[in-house]
């Protein structure tokens, strides 16, 4: 049965641009069912800040089903919230309780630059996929799908990587705003498969260098892996580090012998 | 007299259609493709797939998106599976079974070659997406997994976990990502259309707006591909994503691109009912619950006991009641029906009175926990997260929701709208699923189009344009529908009125699902077209857009978006009055067999209703095309 909380405090930041300085702006909800999503408290502080004529604020999100990566908020210093393997969209107000005082930030990391308010600019992470997150394959030229035979365990395994939704959780859970796992897990995916091999060691070459262009450096904290909403095992980092390091030497190889 | 559109459907027997027309196309020498420049609108599956696949062959693609990155488009959320005649089961499927299952299931209210097509071209869907490393269910032996899906006797969904939307998108993604590392790709993110260009009747570009800083630009290009997606979201609360909207397709459709079928959108019967007036949109779960849980409501109105002490003489499993050799199972559209008539006599369950009980003590009993913790875990741990109700002791509350629309913008055999040169690609177009969609299709239908039909009909177009100079963004055209939409976004912030874009979403979507939605009546739709231009009257007159246009401002965005889903509405509404039959997700009360299915009248409607832009959606002209079945035999639709 719904109950309702009353007087929630809500310390949102706000931030005018990528230039603005910004900073935190409190405001109440005096009521809102516990049934309500955390977004749709905000939706709700929304509708109410337009009908006292001001500015909405701004956050990302779209599916609202825990699946698209899109939503992005630090709540109360913990990315996507105190739920775990929750992402905002799915976290709920009765994990709440009246009279709460609530921090809400955007992710913050250097790589992810504040576009207003809540919202950041998470394109450094296309740039890695761009740079060898993907196995070559043009259309139109693909064998029959059953003739690569993929073992069960490992199939599940290059699925356990390829859930990440690509929030950004871990950078923003990092104290090192760090992007190993997000990295990782694509490596650990494409790499795990036999259709991956062939690009195998020049795709974890290009990729980790490109993330090392935009990111800090991991140094084992493990934030990102109790962060992910998708629960994506930090294994995957010893994995892509595996494979960066054989790359050093292969890669060589190969360019010596050319 | 309305005028007869031609669908170029290709002469000959009906399985020798595509590849005579692959044969007959007109071709593009390699050199040559890099001289034109093709705008791909939507990154979802039909657009990742298409942009890539077109930059692949060496055109330069333009793609936008008004996502931060291509892989957040809605496409991530199917979560079933895809279908394909691949016959890896060997159950006895076929290219012809898949085209006659989904010819069936459209209530044979689409057209024969095109979903002959799609059926040839997943068994290369497949293909393509193994070897782009998606990782999809296999067996012990290596080989890959199928489930079988409703409305169809064989097992052909291929499946990633509950995640296969998820996984075909980040493949077409990956696919699409390296064609921008390379340069074939121009991608523009948080970019949004607000503007279709014709000049001298042929597609010549877009105008769109950044939404980080308000800017509008024109994009010129020899052909434009519309996959936009849906517009589920004008009933407000559906199970699309937030931003899912009609604007780009609607922005065409004004331009002189025929919209059809609009009045056919479906209902999944599977979703987390409201559970408050905030609530920003509902959540569809599996519908393969229904194969253990049995659908119940209190036999009385008043019913007020806790779930578990309502004695079963007091229960009512209507679905078992009224459809005995069915039961719990008994197809979308008409399980959806009868949870909405129960609803509607007050029998509803919930705080809010507002769903039906899907219950799984009997197979509780029956399996023990530990088979039906592994059968649903997953789907009970997320209903449980978003309803906080443990269903291993609560019966699930559901209630049906809108999730996809068959209709969408009139495309001929090549996937060209009525505008030369817009095409329209996956959900935005009306081809392929008539008036009913079956499940595992719209992954299927979305790569079709964007892979391996776009890729070779655009070619046909573009052959004849080579070396002729096109319409450059500095075209009075092009000018005149930039201003347009600075005065159009200029205006929605000068209104100054007292209701924010929410609160007119909310309200159209209320009339929209009132009476253009699971069931219509003419009395109904005749009230919608009434109570629609009063309210649309308002919101031109009260609007509140805080805010300004210089800078990020999703208010505005709204606004712009409610605006359009205004015009569909209208549109939605007349659509389903002329249509005076019932046939898949179109039913209307009047046209009904004694059973309570859908009754067609194959003589009247046998055909594509698509609509023409006047100036008015409340005036808009209604063109038909004839739908011509020379392979499969009108029946009527049964699962019995």
């Amino acid at each position: 049965m719904s109950n309702h909380l009353k007087d929630v405090i809500l310390k949102i930041w706000r931030q005018n641009g990528p230039q603005d300085s910004g900073r935190f702006e409190t405001y109440k909800v005096d009521e809102i069912s516990d049934e309500a999503s955390f977004l749709e408290m905000l939706d709700y502080l929304n509708e109410q800040l337009i009908t006292d004529g001001k500015e909405a604020i701004v956050f990302d999100h779209d599916c609202r089903e825990g699946i698209c990566g899109t939503c992005s908020l630090m709540i109360n210093g913990q990315a996507h919230g105190p739920e775990r393997s929750t992402a905002t969209c799915q976290l709920h107000m009765r994990k709440f309780s009246s009279g709460a005082e609530i921090v809400i930030e955007p992710w913050r990391a250097a790589a992810f630059p504040i576009i207003k308010d809540l919202m950041v600019d998470r394109s450094a992470f296309d740039r890695i996929i761009e740079s060898g997150g993907f196995i070559t394959s043009v259309t139109g030229g693909a064998p029959d799908a059953n003739l690569i035979p993929i073992p069960k365990p490992v199939a599940d395994s290059a699925m356990d990587s390829a859930a990440c939704i690509g929030c950004g959780a871990c950078v923003a859970a990092c104290p090192n705003g760090a992007a190993n796992l997000f990295t990782s897990a694509k490596i650990a995916h494409l790499n795990l498969l036999p259709q991956g091999q062939a690009e195998r060691y020049k795709r974890a070459e290009s990729m980790i260098e490109k993330m090392d262009e935009y990111f800090g450096s991991c140094t084992n904290h493990g934030e990102c892996e109790a962060a992910c909403p998708k629960e994506i095992s930090i294994d995957v980092i010893a994995l892509a580090n595996a494979d960066y390091r054989k790359a050093k030497l292969k890669n060589r190889k190969f360019i010596s012998r050319i | 007299m309305s005028t007869q559109l031609n669908s170029k459907i290709p002469a000959g027997p009906l399985g020798d259609k595509w590849s005579s027309y692959k044969e007959d196309v007109k071709l593009v020498n390699p050199n040559n493709k890099r001289k034109f420049k093709v705008i791909v609108v939507g990154t979802g599956l039909a657009g990742a797939s298409a942009a890539a696949t077109l930059a692949e062959l060496g055109y330069q693609v333009d793609a936008f998106t008004f996502h931060d990155s291509p892989r957040r488009a809605h496409s991530i959320a199917a979560q079933g599976g895809i279908n394909a005649a691949k016959n890896y089961q060997g159950d006895g499927d076929s290219v012809h079974r898949l085209f006659h299952d989904t010819i069936k299931g459209g209530d044979f209210r689409s057209r024969e070659a095109n979903v002959h097509r799609l059926a040839e071209v997943s068994v290369n869907i497949i293909d393509q997406m193994v070897a782009q490393g998606v990782p999809f269910a296999r067996e012990y032996g290596g080989l890959l997994d199928n489930r079988s899906f409703g409305g169809a006797q064989v097992s052909r969904t291929f499946y990633a976990r509950g995640q296969t939307g998820q996984q075909l998108l980040l493949g077409a993604y990956q696919q699409l990502a390296r064609q921008i590392g390379l340069g074939g790709v121009r991608l523009f993110n948080r970019t949004e259309l607000v503007d279709v260009v014709t000049v001298e009747g042929r597609a010549a570009g877009i105008v769109v707006r950044d939404l980080i800083t308000g800017e509008v630009t024109s994009h010129a290009a020899h052909a434009v591909v519309m996959a936009t997606g849906g517009y589920g979201n004008a009933f407000f609360l559906s199970t699309n994503a937030m931003s899912c909207n009609v604007t780009a397709a609607w922005r065409a459709h004004r331009k002189g691109a025929y919209f059809a079928n609009p009045c056919y959108t479906q209902i999944h019967p599977t979703c987390i009912p409201q559970s408050d007036e905030f609530q920003s949109k509902l959540t569809l779960m599996s519908e393969s619950l229904r194969n253990d849980g049995r659908v119940w409501v209190p036999k009385s109105p008043d019913e007020s006991r806790r779930v578990a002490d309502i004695p079963e003489e007091d229960r009512d499993y209507y679905l078992e009641r009224l459809y005995p050799s069915f039961g719990n199972l008994a197809p979308r559209d008409i399980s959806s029906r009868a949870a909405k008539r129960l609803v509607d006599k007050g029998q509803g369950v919930g705080p809010l009175k507002n769903g039906v009980y899907l219950d799984f003590a009997d197979a509780i009993a029956r399996l023990g926990i530990d088979v039906v913790k592994e059968r649903y875990g997953n789907l009970f741990d997320m209903y449980e997260r978003i309803a906080g109700e443990n269903p291993y002791d609560i019966p699930m509350r559901i209630y049906p929701a809108s999730h996809y629309t068959m209709g969408g913008l009139w495309v001929d055999y090549e996937l060209m709208t009525s505008i030369p040169g817009l095409y329209a690609a996956g959900e935005a177009n009306f081809s392929d699923h008539g008036a009913n969609r079956l499940g595992a299709s719209a992954l299927m239908q979305g790569l079709s189009d964007g892979y391996f039909v776009l890729p070779y009909t655009i070619g046909n177009y573009l052959a004849p344009m080579l070396n002729k100079a096109i319409p450059s963004v500095d075209h009075p055209e092009f000018k005149a529908a930039e201003l347009a939409a600075r005065e159009r976004f200029a205006g929605y912030l000068n209104i100054g009125g007292t209701r924010s874009p929410d609160w007119f979403h909310r309200e159209v979507g209320k009339i929209i699902w009132d009476y253009c939605g699971m069931e219509r009546t003419e009395q109904g739709l005749e009230k919608a077209l009434s109570e629609l231009p009063a309210l649309y009257d308002e919101f031109k007159k009260d609007l509140r857009v805080t805010g300004s246009g210089e800078s990020l401002n999703q208010t505005l965005e709204k606004a712009g978006r409610v605006d359009d889903f205004f015009q569909l509405g209208m549109l939605m509404c007349r659509d389903a009055l002329e249509r005076q039959e019932s046939c898949g997700g179109h039913f209307r009360t009047e046209y009904q067999t004694e059973e309570g299915e859908a009754l067609r009248d194959d003589d009247k409607f046998c055909h594509v209703a698509a609509w023409e832009w006047s100036g008015d959606p409340m005036t808009a002209k209604r063109n038909i095309e004839e739908l011509e079945f020379e392979n499969v035999h009108l029946a009527t639709r049964s699962y019995k």
